[in-house]
């Protein structure tokens, strides 16, 4: 079925008594040419270009729960670009470019809104960092405008300039970044990638990986033994999960990040801001909540939910930088498991067990990801090589040293993204 | 989330710093090899379920502690001080 205005005023006129079903619900086969694990964003988007650039559709998808349950229904949906090193810049430009064009390619409406966003900078020092990193974005082709206080102000006025600890001085403008709706995402790509013939198998958890002789043959689930020619790990927090089925272990740590979200307001906040001197970050949705959140609550956790003091701490920012906000009631609070890399960059490559791909490794940042990571992740099942944007996501980096992307010049630890 | 340190008895979370998986117990000598240094400095078990991670004190005693706690709900199992975990 494909939308259209037409369809949307005949469906008014009719009782809405003409919309089918999105995908199939299909039982699995026995076998399938690639068994992808994970049904979030990257999982789907994955399936749908392994259909759609390569013709590949003897394809599963397998799912524990149920499409969008897992972190890509759960983000606060921030995309950008705005990325400093090289090999991080190339992927998150790509898959921009791809946000651009998503909604004709899925005939999906997945509420894309470019309206920018703005990191805010409190010292002479930051600025500087963030010129160097503007140059970074307008050399790989992407938008980067350095603000001054005046011009902020003209931006963001309800903003406390003249906070003690952290004042304004200016921000970052990228107006290219937005957001958009989180589930629409999942759902419009589950959409395509089923309509191209790719099978989503919900509440189908995988147990176990069959191995032989260093091949993987197939997996093992809740829902019977599947053969396959090659299998994608991509879930996310669970990674380390699934692939000690393998025999593997990763440099992975999974973290909670918690997110909050108000009562509906009148439009307010324009743009997506970040203050990243309090970790606390803010947009409105356009429903009209307040979306905002901080940091990881700082240690391995599976709960899917976090402790006060990150949810006071990111209250105090919000209040600090903005303090307008304070009379809005939150609605509610929730949290998703992080699959944290030393580095805080991902792996796309391969495992060291034929046929055995991995996907992970995203932090608090896979969102904006989505088609990228799935365009790419699609490429290399397809064709055994690395897609030239997510050349530089190897799994191998963190045993040789060479090729780490720590964009924020931590140190390449865990704990420290 | 409350930590009991053996030292000081159960303390608010925020008094406490996390320094993540208890691997550092677990240090190779110099020469162990490439192997060896990437498990102990990258790849992590990341249980969910129980696992034995590192936690300073940072805001009472001083003490680095072993926790043993559920990844799953949060639940703290055990505390020992790290100084005797490791002698
Ligand atoms: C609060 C919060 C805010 C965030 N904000 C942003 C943001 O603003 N911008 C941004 O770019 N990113 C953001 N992120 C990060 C982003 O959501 C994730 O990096 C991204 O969604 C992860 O990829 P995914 O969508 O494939 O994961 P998921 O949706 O988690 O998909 C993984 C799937 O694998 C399934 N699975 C796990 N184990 C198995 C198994 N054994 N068998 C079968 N299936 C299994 C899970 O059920 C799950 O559905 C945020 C995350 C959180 C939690
Ligand atoms: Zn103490």
């Amino acid at each position: 079925m494909r939308f259209s205005g037409w369809r949307i005023l005949k469906e008014g006129l009719t009782g809405n008594s003409g919309w089918t079903p999105q995908w199939r619900d299909p039982e699995p086969k026995e076998a399938y040419d690639i068994v992808i694990i994970g049904g979030g964003g990257h999982g789907l988007s994955t399936a749908y270009y392994l259909a759609r650039e390569h013709g590949l559709r003897n394809v599963a998808v397998l799912e524990k729960g149920w499409i969008g349950g897992g972190n890509v229904g759960r983000n606060t949906t921030i995309v950008r670009a705005n990325y400093g090193l090289p090999g991080n810049s190339e992927f998150y430009s790509h898959s921009l470019k791809l946000w651009e064009g998503l909604e004709q390619e899925l005939n999906y409406n997945v509420m894309f809104s470019q309206r920018g966003v703005i990191n805010l900078y409190h010292s002479d020092g930051q600025r500087d960092a963030f010129v160097r990193r503007g140059n970074a974005m307008v050399n790989q082709g992407d938008d980067a405008i350095l603000l001054d206080r005046a011009a902020l102000r003209r931006k963001l006025p309800y903003l406390d300039f003249d906070t003690a600890r952290f004042p304004v001085l200016g921000g970052l403008y990228h107006p290219r970044g937005g957001t958009a709706r989180h589930d629409a995402v999942a759902w419009g790509y589950a959409r395509g990638a089923d309509s191209r013939g790719v099978d989503l198998i919900q509440n189908c958890e995988v147990t176990g990986i069959d191995i032989d002789a260093g091949r993987v043959t197939g997996v093992q689930t809740s829902r019977g033994a599947i053969r396959a020619g090659k299998v994608g790990i991509v879930v996310a927090g669970r990674s380390s999960q699934v692939a000690a089925m393998a025999g593997l272990r990763l440099p992975i740590e999974s973290h909670v990040l918690q997110a909050f979200v108000t009562e509906g307001l009148k439009p307010v906040i324009d743009q997506v801001v970040t203050f990243g001197m309090g970790h606390f970050y803010i947009s409105q949705s356009d429903k009209g909540g307040l979306v905002f959140g901080g940091d990881l609550d700082g240690y391995a956790s599976y709960a899917q939910r976090g402790n006060l003091p990150l949810v006071e701490h990111v209250m105090e920012a919000g209040m600090a930088l903005m303090p307008m906000i304070g009379k809005a009631r939150v609605l509610r609070s929730w949290g998703g498991i992080m699959d944290m890399s030393p580095d805080g960059s991902p792996v796309i490559d391969r495992t060291g067990i034929e046929g055995l791909y991995l996907n992970c490794g995203w932090c608090y940042g896979g969102f904006k990801a989505v088609p990228a990571s799935g365009h790419c992740f699609a490429h290399l099942l397809a064709t055994d090589r690395p897609h030239a944007a997510a050349a530089g996501f190897r799994l191998d980096r963190f045993r040789s040293g060479e090729g780490i992307m720590d964009e924020e010049a931590t140190g390449a630890q865990h704990n420290l993204h | 989330m409350r930590i009991s340190c053996p030292l000081c008895g159960p303390r608010d979370r925020r008094e406490f710093y996390y320094r993540g998986a208890a691997v550092a117990l677990q240090r190779p000598a110099a020469d162990a090899g490439e192997d060896a240094w990437q498990a102990y400095v990258f790849l992590r078990d990341n249980p969910a379920g129980v696992t034995r991670d590192l936690w300073y004190h940072a805001q009472g005693c001083g003490a680095w502690l072993v926790v043993t706690r559920d990844t799953a709900s949060h639940e703290i199992l055990a505390t020992e001080l790290a100084a005797e975990v490791a002698s």
